[in-house]
């Protein structure tokens, strides 16, 4: 049996002049998203509808609900358009939700259909009074607003809307780079960022052999349930062994943090021009840890003119954890691997930096050249999501 | 041919030999090698992982991957004991048990193990009473096969679970090889579960582990990261890979191959009860699949060789303890020197047909009355 979700723009519509490029990359996203289904997508100017087979239809929605600009949708029943299909698919419908009160609204582009849409509604409204007990029609406020769409060959059939993901379709907004830590924040970070329609992809700072293979692999899986809602993210691995020695060797020990953060800020400048991402992102929450107070965070500010956004700036802990647990990041991110911002804390991290201390610690060796080598030995992988429909043939 | 050994090994599924050979060709990296090959093996391992726990009903930390039955038995109990080395030296299991659990047990000894067996019943189950009994003695494990594999006794072992977890902190293994894809499964109450996938329809060399959380467990096999950290080892993605599938193929079509498995075990029933020569070992808590049977004063091996010229093949006991006179678990149970000494094993699957079991009865009974005739002139 066939199945529609219909898709209202939602928030898209408010965007005027961009509203094509909105829907266009929206209906792409969704596009690529069932890339593995036989489905039908097709656009008008205030809506998607997306045909499919029912059989499917849990796999579909799971995939639906993991798509960004998608505010709320129907699943619409297929029925042909004749008065005895459209009865009995309304009752089998109605019988297997609860309510009290309902509506019926019938739209008809038909114009040759024998009952005109009041006709029709009070005919409706007449079989469901009829067939199920002790239901009132309201049509103010009803529990139940039951919409008929009829069309020449089909009608559609279909109840209260179903709330999607939100935000915008990932890829209207350019190129930024988020720091993927392995830690609770920064997946939380980039999901924000995706929601919000940038196209993220991830950096990882990595300091073998003080950091282990495991900790690389979590990153992987983290970035792997982020690719969910981006088809694919790239994530580059920056070689940060060197340049953390030599803070540790050359700095005031309750600077290295922040003088550690100040390098990631240079690297990720350079690679934002270099791969033409217009801002950093990161996890960073406002007072968590002494590099994220305000002052720290304004002197490592100062190494970059690149915008650095922090999705979850304003956010306590345990809100932020409730994000990484609904999006499936937070089991990975408490696993024990040490990252580069756990292996080398000081006793005691400065929490008011200040400008010129940094400066005169960073004198003492030549960091531009690390930076370069850094940045030339950078691995890149290419992470979309674990998707069991890739390998159904096989297993 | 009529092959009537599915018991000893199946013959792999073509889907399955299929998914192992395109496995192999595609995905050339190793699962735990970190570069873009490495990858997209270990994303494939993993779905293949999710699949098997799925199927099993467990977590994919609980799944692990072995080399066979006999590495998931001896990784189940060894690797078992180690980790509770604080534990009463006592380990519980039965006189029906695989040789690879079976010849464990001197080697167990030597570790200082007191290894004692389960009392059973006539029919060989378990005998729930005097086994709380031999609970009280504490032991560390116990350890019981699901299906027994030369007369295909099968074990309640849902029940002896609980009992097990009720009375005492016992970690209970199943050793489930002949049971996967025979008969439904539910490991709530279970442990250690190991199996391998040559029993249904997959490729020799491959085996599961499944250790619930539940229990701790040390390797046997130290190495580098593998798929699991309880058995090092470069992962062996194509069999992992087939073995998911013939999992999934083997308890989708369990319904209707038992049902098929079952027409064709009373057929055959019925043909052997009218040979009054034929003691049928195998009884009512037997699962359809195997048919054990003895021939009083026919060596069991004769036999073998008789019915092998005319291309008929089983087992005398299990093909993985031939090498013994006696069959253990027979004698366990019929404890008669004569019937436990002329065994004959037929095992059959939904691939028999009713066709083969008539020929295979005919040659039977021709070769009896040739070997009969033959041993009485000497």
């Amino acid at each position: 049996m066939e199945r529609v979700i219909l898709i209202k723009y939602g928030e898209l519509t408010t965007k005027k002049g961009n509203r094509n490029f909105f829907v266009h990359t929206l209906t792409e996203n969704i596009k690529m998203k069932l890339k593995n289904y036989h489905v039908t997508i097709k656009k008008d100017l205030s809506r998607m509808s997306i045909s499919f087979d029912l059989e499917q239809m849990d796999e579909i929605l799971e995939k639906i609900n993991q798509v960004f600009g998608i505010h709320a949708y129907h699943i619409a029943h297929k029925v042909p358009s004749n008065i005895e299909d459209i009865k009995i698919e309304i009752l089998t419908m109605l019988k297997s939700i609860s309510f009290s009160t309902f509506k019926i609204e019938v739209k008809r582009s038909d114009k040759t259909f024998s009952m005109n849409s009041m006709e029709l509604e009070r005919f409706l409204g007449g079989v469901v009074l009829k067939n199920l007990e002790g239901k009132k029609v309201d049509v103010h406020h009803p529990d139940v607003l039951f919409k008929v769409e009829l069309c020449k060959d089909y009608t559609y059939l279909y109840t209260n809307s179903i709330k999607g993901l939100g935000g915008y379709p990932v890829g209207t907004q350019p190129k930024a780079l988020a720091m993927l830590s392995g830690g609770i924040d920064s997946p939380v970070a980039i999901y924000l960022a995706l929601k919000r329609g940038i196209k993220v992809d991830a950096v990882y700072f990595e300091a073998m052999p003080h950091t282990s293979i495991e900790a690389r692999e979590k990153v992987i899986s983290l970035t792997k349930k982020l690719a969910k809602y981006k088809n694919k993210i790239t994530l580059y691995v920056v070689p940060f062994t060197e340049i953390q020695e030599a803070i540790y060797k050359n700095g005031n020990s309750d600077y290295c943090i922040t003088i550690m953060r100040r390098m990631m800020y240079r690297i990720m400048d350079r690679l934002c021009k270099k791969n033409k991402a217009v801002a950093i992102i990161n996890g960073e929450s406002i007072g968590q840890v002494a590099s994220q107070t305000l002052n720290s965070m304004a002197v490592i500010n100062e190494v970059t003119k690149t915008p650095i956004i922090r999705p979850v700036a304003c956010l306590d802990k345990l809100e932020i954890i409730d994000i990484a647990k609904k999006i499936d990041t937070y089991e990975i991110s408490i696993l024990p691997f040490e990252d580069c911002c756990t292996v080398f804390v000081p006793k005691h991290p400065v929490i008011n930096p200040v400008l010129e201390e940094c400066l005169k610690s960073e004198e003492k060796f030549d960091y531009f050249e690390m930076i370069q080598k850094a940045i030339d030995n950078i691995l890149t992988f290419s992470i979309t999501e674990d998707d069991k429909k890739k390998y159904e043939d096989l297993l | 041919m009529v092959y009537l050994d599915y018991s000893a090994t199946t013959p792999v599924d073509d889907l399955v030999l299929d998914t192992f050979n395109q496995v192999t060709k595609k995905f050339i990296g190793n699962a735990n090698s970190l570069h873009q090959l490495g990858i997209e093996s270990k994303n494939l391992m993993d779905t293949a992982v999710e699949q098997v726990a799925n199927l099993l009903k467990v977590k994919k930390s609980e799944v692990i991957f072995t080399s066979g039955a006999s590495e998931s038995n001896n990784l189940a109990i060894l690797g078992c004991v180690f980790a509770y080395p604080r534990r009463n030296k006592y380990i519980l299991t039965t006189e029906l048990e695989h040789s690879s659990i079976e010849n464990q047990i001197p080697f167990l000894k030597q570790l200082g193990f007191i290894v004692d067996f389960i009392e059973l019943d006539e029919y060989g189950r378990v005998d729930e009473a005097k086994f709380l009994k031999k609970l009280e003695n504490d032991p560390v494990m116990v350890s019981i096969g699901m299906v027994n594999s030369e007369l295909g006794v099968y074990q309640d072992v849902n029940t002896l679970g609980k009992l097990i977890h009720e009375h005492s902190k016992a970690i209970f293994h199943v050793d489930g090889t002949q049971a996967v894809g025979k008969m439904p499964l539910d490991l709530e109450n279970i442990d250690l579960f190991g199996f391998t996938a040559h029993k249904f329809y997959g490729l020799k060399g491959i085996g599961v582990l499944v250790k619930k959380s539940t229990c701790h467990l040390v390797p046997l096999i130290h190495g580098g990261k593998s798929q699991s950290e309880y058995r090092s080892g470069t992962p062996a993605l194509g069999l992992i890979v087939s073995c998911a599938k013939a999992l999934r193929l083997a308890m989708e079509s369990l319904d209707v191959n038992l049902k098929k498995v079952q027409e064709l075990h009373a057929f055959l029933i019925e043909k052997l009860q009218k040979m009054s020569y034929i003691i049928i070992n195998s009884n009512e808590y037997s699962i359809p699949h195997i048919v054990n049977i003895s021939i009083v004063g026919i060596k069991p091996e004769t036999m073998l060789h008789a019915l092998s010229e005319k291309e008929i093949y089983l087992s005398t006991k299990t093909a993985c303890s031939s090498n013994q006179k006696l069959s253990s678990a027979l004698k366990a149970l019929k404890k008669d020197d004569k019937i436990s000494s002329s065994s004959l094993r037929i095992s059959i699957s939904h691939l028999t047909t009713k066709d083969e079991l008539l020929y295979f009865v005919k040659a039977l009974e021709k070769s009896y009355h040739e070997l009969e005739f033959e041993s009485r002139l000497h």
